[in-house]
């Protein structure tokens, strides 16, 4: 191998090791470290005034899990864990039920118009995400259009209350993701054969027999992708339930923006974060499999 | 875009910034100032001025306590501001370079004292309280004309919030405010440091939490004004402006503010001087321009706080000075309690009681 064939292959890792690894480093360093008011507030830090050797020596000695073994000992952590992932598995089931048939739609529809059906779901993308999730606000509230329309129609004569509670960070979130889940799924979709379907219906297959051993078999690689392009984000999601959930919609990311702010707590905030990790790692390796097996697949 | 475009192009973003020889960073609170008053800074003394805005004492503080924020001037409230000189975040300021330190207002230097003792490192700004913003219509519709809207019965007493509870009421998400303000209620020290007195402030929380809509900082403004809500404990100057949106809109909803009778917290935002500020004798030029009387009444008629500067009072709009809510009666004054920054320990107790108070974990 030649030496720019292998400067090009070590790119992405070089990538990875500058901004994935080195930073993750540094929070866990800072995870294993204790609360100080000072600059940084915590502390040890790395003072080499006597010497780089002893340093170090004196940072290390100053280490321990101590923050690791506070988070087990306060329930709320572990509560706060369970809670965001059970608001992360149901958005994820919540957009793909929504998210499937658009894509279906779009990759049934003639193929002049995809491009432009593409372009529809890819649009909000030119307007800042914070702004999508404001208006959403206006939506929703209690005098908000949603309400002022149900009660015009005279559906509902009291506004129905959805702003604040976790009904408003499922929309929220439905509305945000959904083209991660759009997207993987039209591509699947898109390369169907419709003459598999036709062959499965000559075989003696029902309508829906032949959209479920077909349509839904071959589109499973996007469905995986999709949600777990939604589900890893959500996890960790921190704008959405702050802005649209109420005060009981207990998530991880509140967590840590409380430990990091409120409580000035470096320490604590870094050992959530690198949990968080850990918990995320488990679906980004199945993910990361599961990407690979299509990739072979396709060979 | 051709070529000689570009060079003009460049040629004119040059000459720009040929026009200031030095800049000035201003680290302020969202909707805190009469924005001419940054254009005459830049006129009259020929600095550039970088104007941001943050809209919470955390965020402030992580950038600070993180170093290198890049700000001549900021404004942390003051509890914040105790701890951050402790944490070697500021430097001292400089009084031969504050020819206008004496408008200072010499009642509220008295009362910020704690925080920063001999004004060393600060010169307040702004102060107010935190105190309650009201629908007056709605909320006399519903508890009647007799409404105990100067009393913190109004959102402490479950009875009148499971009335309120229909058309709305906000909490601040601020726990170094209410929980002070819950313990005032039940008669205890509002400034105590010890965690059982603190754990006290639970039971009040726990009785009116199933009519609490929402706890949020800077939310209860537009939702006071749209009518989103009735009832919200919040900052005076965010009521005011809350009052202000709703009667620019026009649409029929009449806000005002009150400081209880049985007692508020008094806060203070104070003017400092990050330790590497990379310009500080700017940043003295900036602070001494906001110590003159007629620049600080320019942003009090702007922004309804009361101002900490004693000579600004006679060119502070009537209006503003007499009305009780922003420049409190000596009695009511007497009654305003301030507070000072929790250990770190007991700041951990206070955040994980408001989070069971909040989500009820």
């Amino acid at each position: 191998m030649n030496f720019s064939r292998k400067a090009l292959i070590g790119i992405p890792y070089v990538w990875l090791l500058v901004l994935f690894l080195v930073p993750f480093l540094i929070v866990f360093k800072i995870s294993l470290s204790d609360y100080a008011i000072s600059i940084p507030p915590y502390t040890p830090t790395l003072d080499t005034t006597n010497g780089w050797w002893a340093g170090i020596r004196e940072l290390w000695a100053g280490w321990d899990f101590e923050n690791f073994v506070f988070l087990t000992q306060d329930d709320l952590y572990w509560k706060a864990y369970l809670s965001s992932l059970k608001i992360a598995v149901i958005a994820t089931l919540l957009t793909l039920l929504v998210g499937f048939p658009i894509a279906y739609g779009m990759a049934s529809a003639p193929p002049e118009w995809r491009t432009s059906l593409l372009m529809l779901v890819i649009l909000p993308f030119w307007t800042s995400f914070l702004i999508r999730v404001y208006a959403w606000i206006g939506i929703l509230s209690n005098e908000g259009f949603l309400n002022q329309f149900l009660m015009w129609t005279g559906i509902t004569s009291e506004p129905l209350v959805i702003l604040n509670t976790d009904w408003a960070v499922y929309i929220g979130i439905v509305y945000t993701y959904l083209p991660f889940m759009v997207l993987p799924i039209y591509s699947s979709l898109e390369k169907l054969d419709e003459s598999l379907i036709e062959a499965a219906l000559d075989l003696g297959c029902t309508r829906i027999g032949a959209f479920w051993s077909v349509t839904i078999h071959l589109a499973k690689p996007g469905v995986i992708a999709g949600s777990f392009l939604v589900f890893i984000p959500t996890l960790g999601e921190f704008v959405i339930p702050s802005l649209l959930g109420g005060s009981k919609t207990l998530m991880i990311g509140k967590v840590l923006w409380e430990e990091f702010f409120s409580n000035r707590d470096w320490p604590v905030a870094a050992a959530v974060a690198v949990i968080l990790l850990m918990i995320l790692i488990v679906p980004i390796v199945l993910f990361q499999q599961n990407q690979q097996k299509q990739r072979e697949a396709a060979k | 875009m051709n070529k000689l475009g570009t060079i003009s192009a460049v040629a004119l973003i040059a000459s720009a910034s040929a026009v200031f020889a030095e800049e000035v960073r201003v680290y302020n609170w969202s909707d805190y100032i009469d924005e001419s008053l940054l254009e005459k800074f830049e006129q009259e003394t020929g600095i550039e001025l970088i104007y941001d805005v943050f809209d919470s004492n955390e965020v402030l503080e992580t950038k600070l306590l993180a170093g290198g924020s890049g700000y001549d001037v900021v404004v942390p409230s003051a509890t914040f501001l105790q701890r951050q000189i402790q944490a070697g975040a500021f430097q001292k300021l400089d009084i031969s370079q504050l020819p206008n330190h004496g408008n200072l207002w010499s009642d509220i230097q008295a009362r910020t004292e704690p925080y920063d003792p001999g004004g060393e490192y600060s010169v307040n700004y702004m102060w107010g309280t935190t105190g309650i913003g009201f629908n007056i219509g709605k909320v006399t519709e519903i508890l009647g004309e007799d409404a105990p809207l100067d009393s913190w019965d109004l959102v402490f007493d479950p009875a009148n919030m499971e009335k309120l509870a229909e058309c709305g009421v906000y909490f601040l998400d601020a726990p170094t405010e209410m929980i002070p303000a819950a313990l005032n209620y039940i008669g205890e020290d509002p400034d105590s440091h010890d965690p059982e007195v603190i754990a006290k402030a639970e039971a009040v929380f726990e009785a009116v939490r199933p009519y609490i809509r929402k706890f949020h900082s800077s939310e209860y403004i537009n939702a006071l004004a749209n009518g989103d809500i009735c009832v919200a404990v919040g900052w005076s100057g965010d009521v005011f402006l809350a009052q202000f949106r709703a009667s620019e809109a026009e649409n029929g909803h009449e806000i005002d503010y009150a400081i209880p009778n049985e007692g508020a917290q008094m806060w203070f935002d104070q003017l400092a001087i990050p330790a590497d500020a990379p310009n500080p004798e700017g940043a003295h030029k900036f602070i001494n321009f906001i110590l003159n009387a007629e620049n600080a009444a320019a942003a009090t008629n702007y922004v309804w706080y009361a101002s900490g500067n004693e000579a600004a009072q006679e060119f502070i709009d009537d209006e503003i000075l007499e009305y009780p809510a922003v420049y409190p009666s000596e009695d009511t004054l007497n009654k305003l309690y301030i507070t000072t920054p929790y250990p770190p320990r007991v700041q951990r107790t206070v955040t994980r009681l408001w989070t069971t108070i909040k989500s009820g974990t």
